[in-house]
């Protein structure tokens, strides 16, 4: 294969119902950096219905060039619409890397594309940065978290990473960038599609996403049922906070998976995470570690949660949550 | 109805401990389990075949140890399985992985190939929609429910960020599914007596229909560069205090750190 | 020789193991405290075969050996004692006899009820005069046309209320003393058939404990199990293979309270270092696990002896009288070990201590294994 052929950082734009997710910024601030270190460019692949009027802004938060394919047929995501446009740009464009975001659409993209094109994909990835070959080296926990693995792709283009959303950071938007907007006109094979969308239900889980709530109030094991839920609720309410949860408790059908906290839940980083009967199972811990401050309140003096709190204190989670609450409630009020 | 599921032995990251010394993977006495989300899958397979009489095949690509998992799939309820093992496959990557199965699944007859969303050593999600690929057939992901429509059609729930899709697919199709999805049966005590009087059939790369040259390490694009162990950062002050004075210590913790 | 467990007795192992952490063991402490019959975990283990381990297929069962039911109840006792006796008294003490003496009618008729879960075994023998001396029945059975009809009570009686089938030992002729004395299938909800008070415990406090109460109780000529006057020998032999599934639970007990304690003097610290760095601590722990292991090979043999059809009765005893000692031995230490924090209910080993003490009292205390072992030894 003749890498050199292959150039510039591609981003593949996600939107749901013309809005950009936020993960798209995080790629674009990430890509920038990745295309700093190649001298190359940021290109923003952005695939939807409608949506010409969102470019610019992609260009202001990092884009060199935006490739838009605007196409009724792409109004929703669907696997095999996305890839087919999506490897038509490459196969047209031949793009050194692409980057798409860990999401539940960049996940199901990401293989299905690779596969298509015959190239590797990194999964999950937390860290990106450039060799000194000027290969992409992906880095991304492995083993439940318990251990990072950095893996390379040097003999197939394009060099394709998911990363997980929340982790890289977005850049201010720099409404002096100038960038280029291309049209793409993808040709679409109907006959291929083989899955139709019904209906997209959101699910008034009535919440801020737990990745963007500031102060986080996470129940395991040790809250143990639907009612002593509602305490912590109540606390999240004087805080305004979210409340989360421990993969225990989705287990148990106690809380949504859409709340879970950890390795195969979502990754949190919010100033203040209370961690509240949750024992700190490795996985738990790889998603909220890096929190800037964790307060624990376990029964077991023992608990490894209390290995990575800033503040840990013994005791029955559903005795000092309501003393908690109302004594919050009154300082908040001063 | 004829169903595949795909299926992998995974150890049981829970219980990978770090040496607090050394910072590394402690993995002597790790259980081997099935992987989650693939027990999902098998347990969404034997619901059809509860519902419909539908013929379940678990297949694995693993090595010779991974028998076991597939004895506890006929001890759930599987009809038949398939081990794929050859030196060949070793060192695979995802896309090595997927060429494998798919080549395996190239050679059989089925109407929904199942597989779980990801496995819990790898956490990557990609083989099920690379395989998906290989074979040409749809795809959807992240499912959490399904209903058989017609012969032809299945409806399945999409679990995403924000709630969930209905979607409708014609089959065949390759479905990855969230061990959330349902709660998977534990293997029954006369299927355990029965499991290891069955024929458990090896399969190498001569029996499936793949190119040699996409199997095992050749066929894989990604390498590892380097791993290396996560450290855990400092512990703060732990107080066993009353529930009172909790509060208290907490509070004013809170406001030192200007928090609130 | 191999001491190893089949690939089958492996892979049961790993089930029930899973099982009874995810299933029974959240439920250990509440079940204690509120007395209460785990009904829930009846069903769930109904549904996997649990009830029928031994059972021949043709029977509906599972068509398992006696070492696995040996493991099933380690392993659930290991979790919670009560759910390892409900099992043990409805599979040794009622599927056992009717398996081993009852008609092909009788079997056709209970076995694949039993063996489903569908319907729980219990068995009374003990009666307020006839404890350790079983041949002192005085519960009547009496030939009335096609009829048998008890009179008499039974206390102590494990699974009484929760059970459908009850293994009844009653006097048919008190002049052949324990040759006079037969064995009886008895159906709950049998007009002259009561489940009388249920016993306050000390240990395996959900287990349901109750009299049995028989007034003018008529059951079907053909409810006789066995010959008449063969019911002594039956009750015997019952309890032998009782024995296993007692001493298993005794080494389920026991193996989670060392489970419990090696945890804790790992993570517990008093002057400056985990108290299981100390030797004294280690020492004890060393001489508690060979006794457990100890035991876990006098259970299983004498669950091989019983599939291999060889002679296990001191077997049994051997295997119950040392299992539950040293249940009772680690139970207390556990606690011991464990301080103040070990008298508490926040940790489990107090209850794994008053769950042990029954395991040295019923099915035959260690008095009375003493006699079996002894009266083999001078045969």
């Amino acid at each position: 294969m003749d890498k050199s052929a292959y150039k510039h950082v591609y981003v593949f734009v996600e939107q749901r119902d013309g809005v950009i997710q936020p993960v798209a910024f995080e790629l674009l601030g990430k890509a920038r950096d990745l295309a700093d270190a190649l001298g190359e460019k940021v290109v923003a692949l952005f695939p939807g219905y409608q949506i010409a009027n969102s470019c610019q802004t992609l260009i202001e938060h990092g884009a060199d060039e935006v490739i838009c394919a605007d196409n009724a047929q792409l109004k929703d995501y669907l696997t095999e619409q996305y890839v087919q446009v999506i490897t038509q740009v490459i196969e047209e464009y031949k793009p050194s890397i692409l980057l798409l975001g860990a999401t539940t659409i960049g996940r199901d993209l990401g293989p299905r594309l690779a596969a298509r094109i015959t190239t590797g994909l990194t999964a999950d990835c937390t860290r990106l940065e450039i060799s000194e070959d000027r290969e992409l080296w992906s880095t991304r926990p492995a083993f439940g978290g318990n251990l990072m693995a950095t893996i390379v792709n040097s003999t197939h283009r394009p060099q394709m990473s998911t990363v997980r959303p929340g982790v890289m950071q977005k850049r201010e938007a720099d409404p002096t960038r100038n960038g280029e907007i291309i049209n793409f006109e993808p040709k679409l094979d109907e006959s291929k599609f083989k899955v139709r969308l019904l209906e997209t239900v959101k699910e008034d889980k009535g919440k801020v996403d737990i990745t963007e709530a500031k102060i986080l109030i996470s129940g395991g094991r040790g809250v143990g049922c639907k009612e002593n839920f509602e305490k912590l609720e109540q606390l999240a309410g004087v805080l305004d906070a979210e409340v989360s949860t421990s993969r225990a408790m989705v287990d148990a059908g106690i809380m949504p998976h859409d709340r879970q906290v950890g390795q195969t839940g979502k990754t949190v980083r919010p100033n203040l995470y209370f961690a509240l009967g949750i024992s700190g199972a490795i996985q738990h811990l790889a998603g909220m570690e890096e929190s800037d401050f964790i307060v624990a309140i376990n029964k077991d003096k023992f608990a490894p949660i209390f290995q990575v709190s800033d503040l840990g204190i013994v005791g029955d989670v559903n005795k000092i949550v309501p003393l908690l609450t109302e004594r919050l409630a009154q300082e908040l009020k001063k | 109805m004829k169903i595949v599921v795909c299926i992998k032995q995974v150890p049981d990251t829970t219980e990978i401990k770090i040496n607090p010394v050394t910072g590394t993977l402690i993995r002597d006495g790790v259980p081997s389990i099935m992987n989650p989300d693939d027990k999902g899958a098998l347990e969404m397979a034997l619901r059809l075949k509860d519902q419909y009489g539908a013929h379940v095949t678990v297949i694995t690509m693993g090595p010779p140890q991974a028998d076991l998992i597939l004895r506890e799939a006929f001890a759930m309820g599987a009809d038949r399985a398939i081990l794929l093992t050859d030196r060949r496959f070793a060192g695979a990557d995802t896309l090595a992985t997927s060429n494998a199965l798919a080549g395996a699944l190239k050679t059989m007859d089925f109407d929904i190939v199942f597989a779980g969303r990801q496995a819990i050593d790898g956490d990557t999600a990609q083989v099920g929609p690379e395989m998906a690929e290989h074979l040409g057939l749809p795809q959807v992901s992240y499912v959490i429910d399904l209903n058989v429509k017609n012969e032809n059609t299945v409806i399945v729930k999409k679990e995403t960020e924000d709630g969930y899709q209905m979607l409708e697919a014609d089959t065949p199709c390759v479905l990855t599914v969230l061990a959330s999805a349902n709660k998977a049966r534990y293997m029954s005590v006369a299927g355990i007596v029965n499991a290891y009087n069955r024929e458990v059939e090896i399969w190498s790369a001569d029996s499936i229909d793949v190119d040699e040259s996409k199997l095992g390490l050749k066929g894989s694009p990604t390498k590892v560069q380097k791993s290396f162990a996560k450290g855990l950062k400092q512990a703060g002050e732990v107080f066993e205090v009353d529930a009172e004075e909790a509060v208290g210590i907490i509070v004013s913790k809170l406001k030192e750190k200007f928090i609130i | 020789m191999n001491f190893n467990l089949t690939k089958t007795q492996e892979l049961f192992r790993q089930m029930i193991r899973e099982f009874a952490e995810k299933e029974v063991k959240p439920l250990a402490a509440e079940i204690d405290e509120q007395e209460r019959f785990p009904a829930e975990t009846v069903k769930k283990m109904a549904e996997l075969g649990i009830f029928g381990i031994p059972v021949p297929t043709q029977y509906g069962g599972a068509g398992g050996d006696n070492l696995m039911y040996s493991i099933a109840i380690e392993e659930l006792s290991r979790a919670c004692a009560t759910t390892g006796v409900v099992v043990s008294a409805h599979t040794s003490l009622c599927v056992a006899p009717i398996m081993e003496h009852g008609t092909e009618e009788q079997k056709m008729k209970y076995l694949p009820k039993l063996a489903s879960g569908e319907w729980i075994g219990a068995f009374g023998l003990t009666e307020p005069n006839a404890g350790t001396d079983a041949a002192g029945q005085q519960t009547t059975a009496v030939l009335d046309g096609d009829e048998w009809v008890l009179n008499g009570n039974k206390i102590f009686i494990t699974n009484a209320g929760p059970a459908h089938v009850y293994i009844v030992i009653a006097m048919t002729d008190k002049s052949l003393k324990t040759k006079g004395i037969s064995a009886f299938i008895v159906e709950a909800g049998t007009p002259g058939f009561e489940i009388g008070k249920k016993e306050l415990k000390m240990g395996i406090r959900g287990s349901a404990t109750a009299e049995l109460i028989f007034n003018n109780c008529r059951i079907p000529k053909g409810n006789l199990l066995g010959k008449i006057g063969g019911g002594f020998p039956i009750a015997m032999k019952t309890l032998d293979g009782g024995r296993i599934g007692i001493a298993a639970q005794a080494l389920g007990i026991a193996q989670a309270a060392l489970d419990e304690t090696v945890k804790y003097t790992k993570e517990r610290k008093q002057f400056g270092k985990a108290i299981g760095q100390f030797q004294n601590t280690q020492f004890q722990m060393a001489d508690l696990k060979t006794k457990v292991e100890a035991a876990r090979l006098l259970v299983r043999s004498a669950a091989f002896k019983k599939d291999s059809g060889v002679p296990y009765s001191p077997d049994a005893a051997m295997a119950k009288l040392f299992a539950a000692e040293t249940a009772m031995e680690v139970t207390t230490k556990a606690v011991q070990f464990h301080g103040g924090y070990g008298y508490t209910r926040e940790y489990p080993v107090e209850r794994m201590m008053r769950d042990a003490k029954i395991t040295e009292i019923y099915e035959g205390t260690s008095e009375v294994q003493r006699m079996v072992i002894a009266a083999n030894l001078y045969k």
